[in-house]
């Protein structure tokens, strides 16, 4: 716990082991500086600046290097985040973000990798990126923004839209399943494992902060708010109504029963999961210094 | 220093070659006949303080590359064709982005899983035109061992000065051949390196690179808090910009420009016997070595046949087969695919000559007899012996 825990703006809630630290969040005039434009592309209601915010919160609070921040994105509503961040930032091709900030961090382990992806981006054309990210531990950070929901292309279902739900590509509701992401990632071997929403900002901005310190591949899922797609055809086109819905879907994780069933109006939120294992880039280290100890002989 | 002939596989050649450029990191995906380049690697690159990864399909493995590139390190991948269609789409990635990069793909039967361990040449359309969108490409094709090595070196020291990825197209037989060679002494090679843009961070966004002077991509985690985007950008900001169709134009032009405006210093043609030649085989790759010994046959019995043999294939040497076309009155085209080449040839020739085309898609080499027995009929008032 204490790895995570800075002397000023971060404070550890007492009593828990797992959970993040606390965040103060910054004043406008402090968030601003990260950001290369105030406007976005977003529709009006969207909690993508909110989550935006979130994520610019953590890194300020944990004071990382602003040259040392590389913020790689995918393609759709959350990739456009690589435009606004005042940091180095790559918009890769739809579903690539993790396997090209993969490259980028073994190239360059003094890098602080954090990935954006949105729902399908990470689970559906990426999802084969997704686990095998985990499954090497790699110290990268990756934010999910989960809006249920194509936004970017005007509202087709992705493969975390619950069964019944409707978008434009499943105007009888969906058939399938929903994939949870955390529940992906975790089994995937992902060592940080967290979720919050746009409604709990300081918890998303603290969930963040603990998956940007921790050494290895850390995962947080942000549930986003989509009024104009997800919301209109399934919940409320009212942004305040559905903000205010995810107070009452979320449970804090200390509440949710083991083998208690997840879904749209029901999932845990928090830190999911924390666990030390070997990460990637100090494997290659030893394996790099066992190599050239060998050759000298 | 000169140093000893050893024996070397085509495979480990582009290996060797990529850690004399200075490559330090490679990302790819088991396939045959491109696997020993990966197992090389994976040996060779931490001895020398590079990171070898095996990702989870070619798609992640190219980017994996342009990941490590964009952090300033010189990166390759190798492949085959199934692979190399996995990679096109990153192949545009790294062509809008300017990410220098290298992909080997050791050319096999297809199209599909087709002929897994025989030879063919059947991707030299798809390195130049498999990705979407106009664009541009620098493709180098080794024919010999010794040509993995050097043509690697070259790949890597193209794609640092063009911005580009480079794609080198080896096949099956030249990438499994064994052959003595000398490689060139490490110290006397070429190297391009990196480097950063000869500008502050805050000036970059308003120092475009010009035709004549490409600027080196600032690296991830340098004071240049760059943006790297797929999408069309503003040349000179670098930030996206896809409402103004003056700038889509510029960026578009360019990105085929500084490619083409550098054809003379790019493109590299072997000519071989050509000074009185009356027939030319235009050849590349492994059929080069059959092309090679059929002119050396002809020559010994006094017949007037030349090589001409693109290293370079994209872009592709026009001015050289134009020249050709006003020499000979035949360019013999054999390749191990059907015409794919031969009608570039016949584009640059363009009624000149006549161009008489050759394909094998069964896996098996062009031999020496196949072509002679093309090179006689052009020839057929020569009174050949009866072998």
């Amino acid at each position: 716990m204490s790895a995570l825990v800075d002397e000023e703006r971060l404070e550890a809630p007492p009593g828990d082991e797992c959970a993040p630290p606390r965040i103060t969040p910054h004043t406008t005039t402090e968030i601003r500086p990260w950001l290369r434009t105030p406007k976005t592309i977003w529709c009006p209601g969207c909690s993508n600046g909110t989550i935006t915010r979130a994520l610019i919160d953590a890194i300020i609070s944990l004071r990382l290097k602003r040259e040392k921040v590389v913020v790689v994105a995918g393609i759709g509503c959350s990739g456009r985040i690589s435009q606004y961040l005042n940091v180095s930032t790559v918009h890769t091709a739809h579903g690539r973000a993790l396997a090209v900030a993969t490259g980028a961090k073994l190239a360059d382990p003094s890098l602080d990798v954090i990935v954006v992806m949105g729902d399908g981006d990470c689970s559906a054309i990426g999802g084969n990126h997704f686990i095998h990210a985990a499954r090497r531990n790699i110290d990268l950070t990756a934010l999910v923004f989960n809006n249920s929901i194509y936004g970017m292309t005007g509202g087709q279902m992705s493969p975390t839209t619950h069964t019944g739900d409707r978008s434009t590509t499943s105007t009888r509701g969906n058939v399938e399943a929903a994939f949870d992401i955390c529940q992906l990632g975790h089994a995937a071997g992902a060592s940080y494992v967290a979720r919050s929403t746009a409604w709990a900002y300081r918890q998303l901005a603290t969930c963040i902060a603990g998956g940007i310190v921790h050494k290895g591949f850390s995962l947080i899922e942000a549930m986003a708010v989509c009024p104009v797609y997800y919301g209109r055809f399934n919940l409320t086109s009212d942004p305040a109504e559905f903000l205010r819905s995810q107070k009452e879907h979320a449970v804090p994780a200390a509440e949710f029963e083991e083998g208690e069933s997840r879904g749209r109006e029901h999932y845990p939120v928090g830190v999911l999961h924390h666990s030390e294992r070997a990460e990637l880039g100090e494997s290659l280290a030893r394996l790099r210094a066992q190599a050239q100890e060998a050759l000298r002989g | 220093m000169p140093s000893e002939a050893i024996l070397l596989q085509g495979n480990e050649a582009v290996a060797e070659g990529a850690i004399a450029a200075g490559a330090r990191f490679f990302a790819g995906y088991p396939i045959t006949p491109s696997t020993e380049i990966a197992e090389v690697l994976a040996q060779r690159l931490p001895e020398v303080g590079g990171t070898f990864i095996q990702m989870e399909d070619e798609i992640a493995s190219l980017a994996a590359v342009i990941g490590a590139s964009l952090a300033g390190q010189k990166a390759l991948t190798a492949t085959s064709g199934p692979g190399f269609s996995l990679m096109q789409e990153l192949l545009g990635f790294a062509e809008m982005a300017q990410v220098p990069c290298v992909i080997t793909n050791v050319m096999r039967g297809g199209p599909s899983t087709g002929l897994p361990t025989e030879p063919s040449q059947g991707d030299v359309m798809q390195a130049r035109w498999g990705t979407h969108g106009e664009h541009s490409v620098i493709a180098l094709v080794p024919s010999s061992v010794l040509e993995c090595y050097t043509l690697t070196v070259e790949a890597f020291n193209l794609s640092e000065r063009f911005r580009t990825p480079v794609v080198i197209l080896s096949d099956a037989l030249i990438g499994h051949m064994r052959e003595a060679v000398v490689l060139p002494d490490p110290d006397a090679l070429r190297v391009a390196e990196r480097g950063e843009p000869d500008c502050e961070p805050e000036d970059y966004d308003t120092v475009a690179s010009t035709l004549d002077n490409i600027l080196p991509r600032p690296s991830l985690g340098s004071p240049f808090t760059v943006h790297v985007t797929g999408l069309v950008y503003n040349r000179k900001s670098g930030a996206p910009d896809t409402g103004d169709p003056a700038a889509a134009a510029e960026l578009g032009r360019y990105l085929r420009e500084k490619i083409y405006h550098h054809r003379d210093a790019i493109v590299q043609v072997e000519e071989y016997q050509m000074e009185d030649a009356e027939v030319a085989i235009f050849a590349y790759g492994s059929v080069a070595r059959s092309a090679r010994a059929v002119v050396k046959w002809a020559r010994a019995r006094g017949v007037p046949v030349g090589m001409v043999r693109p290293i370079t294939l994209w872009p592709f040497p026009t001015s050289a087969v134009e020249f050709l076309s006003e020499q000979v009155r035949t360019v013999i085209v054999p390749e191990m695919n059907l015409k794919q080449i031969a009608w570039e040839v016949q584009a640059a020739v363009a009624g000149r000559a006549r161009v008489v085309d050759y394909g094998r898609v069964d896996g098996r080499l062009i031999t020496p007899a196949e072509i002679k027995e093309l090179v006689k009929k052009e020839f057929h008032y020569h009174k050949w012996e009866a072998s």
